[in-house]
């Protein structure tokens, strides 16, 4: 069976684009080609991609689709003949069927006789179905930005489509595209190949064909030729290593079909400069990988993915080229950090007050003095609870972490507010304890990132942006559906991940009630945090759905606890005891919402002369021995243990449903049973309800 | 280190310019002259701003002088200037295969595309107060940005149809990037063909950089740019107004269609940009007034789009 082979030609794609992009073509060509009976339930297929071109190659295509025999039900016989004559509702169902009325058949059916056709249903060719099937889902590809560019605006495309090569086999599958019909011309790299078309001979040739005019099509052969490259060519350095980064080695595999790579120096002057500073003009602005020493350490060299071919000639050409780039952005930023010097941290406090936080809210300096309140009542609250803080660290960290936004070196890398401001209050000699606050303070950014590295640091993240979102929840500016132009999600991902992660001693309503300026905020914050620590639990730390919904429905105020509660329920939900437990709950759960439809209201006192089964006498014992035990082993948060405790009652809860019948007709018998079984529910959902854990069958 | 490139072939500064545009002369591109007052870039100017505007087609191509009062640094930067320049190409609409054209104009310039790493890098543009986007590349050379390219996709917030491209080049950038220069105003402008004496661009250009830097930062004065800033948007607004009651398909008066000055309106527009531009570097803008400021004048400069547009379909239509 012929291979199929579709290659889309491209003016420069996107280097952010492009994996998605590619992994979509391949899922819509391989569901189509399976939608339409042309492959195995099992097909070999790969995409390529490079910035000029999109491609997808399937193994084993058919070249025509099976034809089919369908047979198809009419009228009723006696609908259809009249004593014997045709009516017209039997002519119609014929020449709809392509079929004379003599070769229409009866068949029995439970309703009847009716009449029924068999008619063949061609299968088309391949080569048809694409040309019809193929450009819709060319169309349909997701591009996080597309343009117009034909007169009379026919399609939109994330850029101009330049060429379409289309095989099945060797022959062209003439499938058409943004006014561009396939045949099996592709080209090569723009400047290394010589900018003429060439024909691909078949599918199983392309990568080599390609390769041939200096084109490496797939991803993962470039990535790998890119890592190798910086391997050897830091190499010429002793003892020196490229630093590692995936972003960084994704865009620039993305961003080449021909890599290679140069080293380039840099006078060690600018090694003065905070790395960071010297990291982030690399990476962001030059798409350079830093080079380090054996210590980790940054060293005065580079390293720059190239798009061509180098030799001796070239090679130091480039090298010197990106080289001036480098040393002019390096001077820049030598000017802006002597610059904002001469103006230290404490002085620009004043400036703040020119400086828009949001409408409505006021300056920057208003902000700082909101989050400097906040972070005082904090941390009053935290060393009430045993922790040690220092106090006036935390005022300075708080009063001067915007500062940094009045620096022209925030200005030109605004990716590193914070983190500058960290650095000069370093510089400027402020205690270590406030410029690490500062420099921590957006941290976490993502899930993934660390909290800050002081409880101070902690302290200073939480309030700047609970201030954030209690005030932009005041003013109606909450998040809503995929709108969230303030990144509230992102802040209140933050405070939870700081709350669960962090030593200090606060809880979720600790931090909410110092912020929220009425109860009408108050209750939306909490709404709004319950999903955030539901993202948090599954998200970052990995917790199944109903794992997360039986842990949470136990509180989530202390997030210490309920981590430690999760993921106890995560390591015992594989016992069977507990997995019977968990069944036996929902079952008690199931009981008293019932008996609560009917009136039943239960109570949670147990009356014990009213206990007259044995096995309800003793699982009210051993309900009641467990309870306390899991309120001792829940003071340690203790709870693996206290979840082994729990299943220990799989036995007396069995027995109880095994021989007591709950709804007695006597009413304080039945209504002391209930009592028994919430008065249970109740001690034992304290850790998590355990009704929620889905259990199989 | 001694350069690896050899100076001495290396394009002077003028030679550039010319080189570029004879090349695109020689592609079709009518050639202007730079737009006659200030502008922060050729976009601006009403040879790219208006006439990616409607359906006439035009290749054209211009050499802008670009005034951004607050990048001046007294000339004491050698890589950033309060006045760069730009050559400027529209392609209305963008022939097939516009990148290869682009990449023989860097052919032509002296650039030898085996000697270099050349990359086209996503770089989308936005003018929020001229209603205007779109997206292209950043073409980088060596790790140097050299060119913007764009598909202009909206313009005035109106829908483009056909499309522009537009490609922008930095005269100074590249100039320095062809003779291997820390500082631009090393930049050899002119050599004379009978002397062999050489003016650099520091001497043609550094005591504007040096004045006008004083005088953006130090010297303007604001209560003055605010009544100016008032003074041509009241004017340009009067303009508008009256373009709402004479570019109506009602008037019949065909001479006073197409006599209506939208072309003044928007150099009032642009005078407004400007005088914004200098307040800014005075520091006399504070953050909250910015956006207040910035959208009454995108209302003006959108509001010269809409009309120069409508010109355009009832001069057309007549």
């Amino acid at each position: 069976m012929p291979d199929f082979l579709l290659e889309i030609g491209l003016e420069e794609v996107p280097a952010r684009m492009l994996a998605s992009a590619q992994a979509e073509l391949l899922k819509r060509t391989v569901a189509l080609l399976t939608r339409e009976q042309l492959i195995s339930a099992d097909p070999v297929a790969h995409s390529y991609s490079t910035p000029r071109r999109l491609a997808v190659l399937v193994k084993d295509v058919l070249s025509q689709q099976p034809d089919i025999t369908e047979e198809t039900t009419g009228p009723a016989v006696k609908i259809a003949f009249k004593e014997g004559v045709p009516t017209p509702a039997a002519e119609a169902f014929a020449r709809k069927s392509g079929v004379a009325v003599s070769e229409l058949k009866t068949i029995s059916t439970p309703k009847g006789d009716y009449l029924a056709a068999t008619t063949l249903k061609r299968g088309r060719t391949t080569a048809e179905v694409l040309a019809a099937e193929l450009p819709k889902e060319i169309a349909a590809i997701y591009w996080a930005k597309n343009m117009y560019w034909r007169p009379g605006k026919p399609e939109r495309f994330v850029r101009p489509v330049l060429w379409l090569a289309c095989l099945l086999g060797e022959e062209v599958v003439p499938v058409t595209f943004a006014g561009k019909t396939a045949g099996r011309a592709t080209y090569g790299h723009r400047v290394l190949s010589t900018g003429d078309p060439f024909e691909i001979v078949s599918p199983q040739s392309y990568l080599a064909q390609l390769e041939g005019e200096y084109v490496l099509a797939d991803v993962e052969v470039r990535r790998q030729k890119i890592r190798k490259a910086l391997d050897k060519v830091t190499r010429e350095i002793p003892n020196a290593r490229w630093r590692e980064d995936h972003p960084l080695v994704d865009a620039v595999t993305h961003l080449t079909e021909w890599p290679d790579v140069v080293l380039g120096n840099f006078e060690p002057a600018y090694l003065e400069l905070p790395e960071e500073v010297l990291v982030t003009v690399m990476r962001d602005h030059q798409k350079y990988f830093a080079v380090e020493d054996a210590s980790g350490k940054l060293a005065a060299h580079f390293l720059t993915v190239t798009n061509i071919a180098l030799d001796e000639v070239n090679t130091p050409i480039i090298k010197q080229g990106n080289e001036r780039v480098l040393r002019a952005r390096f001077n820049d930023a030598r000017f802006f950090w002597e610059f904002d010097q001469r103006t230290p941290l404490a002085d620009r406090v004043k400036l703040l007050e020119h400086v828009t936080f949001q409408k409505e809210l006021g300056s920057y300096a208003k902000k700082s003095e909101r989050v400097r309140a906040l972070a005082a009542t904090l941390a009053a609250i935290a060393t009430s609870r045993g922790a040690t803080l220092d106090t006036s660290a935390i005022e300075a960290a708080a009063t001067l972490a915007k500062t940094d936004l009045t620096t022209d070196l925030v200005k030109e890398f605004t990716e590193l507010q914070g983190i500058i401001g960290g650095l000069y209050a370093r510089s400027q000699g402020l205690p270590a304890t406030v410029a690490d606050a500062i420099y921590d303070q957006y941290l976490p950014a993502s899930a993934s990132d660390a909290i800050p590295r002081s409880a101070e640091g902690a302290i200073l993240g939480l309030a700047d942006r609970i201030d954030t979102i209690a005030n932009m929840f005041a003013l109606g500016m909450e998040p809503t559906g995929s709108k969230d132009p303030f990144a509230l999600r992102r802040a209140a991902n933050a405070i939870v991940k700081i709350l669960a992660e962090s030593t200090l001693p606060l809880t979720l309503s600790d931090v909410l009630a110092a912020a929220a300026p009425t109860s009408e905020v108050a209750s939306k914050l909490v709404a709004f945090f319950h999903e955030r620590i539901d993202f948090y639990l599954r998200e970052a730390r990995g917790q199944a759905y109903d794992v997360v919904k039986a842990a949470v429905a136990a509180g989530t105020d202390d997030l210490h606890d309920l981590v430690a509660r999760a993921e106890a329920v995560t390591a015992a939900r594989g016992s069977e005891d507990f997995l019977a437990v968990s069944a036996a709950f929902k079952r008690m759960k199931n009981i008293l919402t019932q008996a609560h439809a009917k009136g039943d209201i239960a109570s949670s006192i147990v009356d014990h002369d009213l206990l007259l089964d044995p096995a309800e006498k003793l699982l009210a014992v051993t309900a009641s021995a467990a309870a306390s035990a899991i309120e001792e082993l829940q003071r340690e948060r203790n709870y693996g243990e206290a979840l082994r405790v729990i299943a220990t009652l799989r036995q007396s809860i069995d027995d109880f449903f095994d021989k007591v019948m709950v709804m007695s007709p006597e009413d304080d018998i039945r209504a002391n049973r209930l009592a028994l079984l919430n008065r249970t529910l109740e001690d034992l959902s304290r850790v998590a309800d355990f009704s929620e854990i889905v259990t199989a069958g | 280190m001694p350069s690896v490139v050899e100076k001495k072939k290396a394009l002077t500064f003028q030679e550039l310019l010319f080189t570029l545009q004879r090349f695109w002369a020689e592609h079709g591109c009518v050639l202007q002259q730079p737009y006659d007052l200030e502008v922060g870039a050729g976009t601006m100017s009403p040879d790219t701003f208006l006439r990616v505007l409607g359906p006439k087609p035009i290749s054209i191509a211009y050499a802008q002088p670009s005034r951004r009062p607050a990048d001046g640094r007294y000339g004491e930067n050698p890589n950033r200037l309060f006045r760069h320049t730009q050559l400027q190409v529209i392609l209305k609409p963008p022939p097939e295969r516009v990148q290869e054209l682009y990449l023989e104009s860097l052919v032509a310039i002296g650039i030898d595309l085996r000697q270099h790493d050349i990359k086209f890098e996503e770089d989308n543009w936005e003018w929020p107060v001229g209603g205007a986007w779109g997206v292209g590349w950043q073409v980088m050379l060596d790790g140097q940005e050299i060119t913007q390219f764009t598909y202009f996709q909206q313009c005035g917030g109106m829908d483009l149809d056909p499309i522009s491209g537009e490609i922008t080049y930095g005269l100074e950038r590249i100039a320095q990037f062809l003779q291997d220069l820390d500082s631009i105003y090393d930049i050899v402008w002119s050599r004379d063909p009978v002397t062999g004496r050489e003016l650099t661009y520091g001497e043609v250009r550094l005591h504007e950089e040096q004045q006008f830097s004083a005088y953006s930062f130090d010297y303007a004065d604001v209560p003055s740019l605010w009544k100016h800033l008032e003074l041509y948007e009241a004017e340009c607004l009067a303009l508008l107004a009256r373009a709402k009651e004479t570019l109506v398909e009602e008037n019949t008066d065909a001479l006073a269609v197409l006599r209506f000055p939208v072309l003044g309106a928007y150099e009032l527009a642009l005078k407004c940009s400007h005088t914004f531009n200098l307040l800014d570097a005075r520091g006399a803008i504070s953050v909250t007034e910015r956006v207040g400021v910035m959208a009454r004048i995108r209302n003006l400069i959108v509001g010269v789009a809409k009309i120069y547009a409508e010109q355009g379909r009832l001069t057309a239509a007549a």
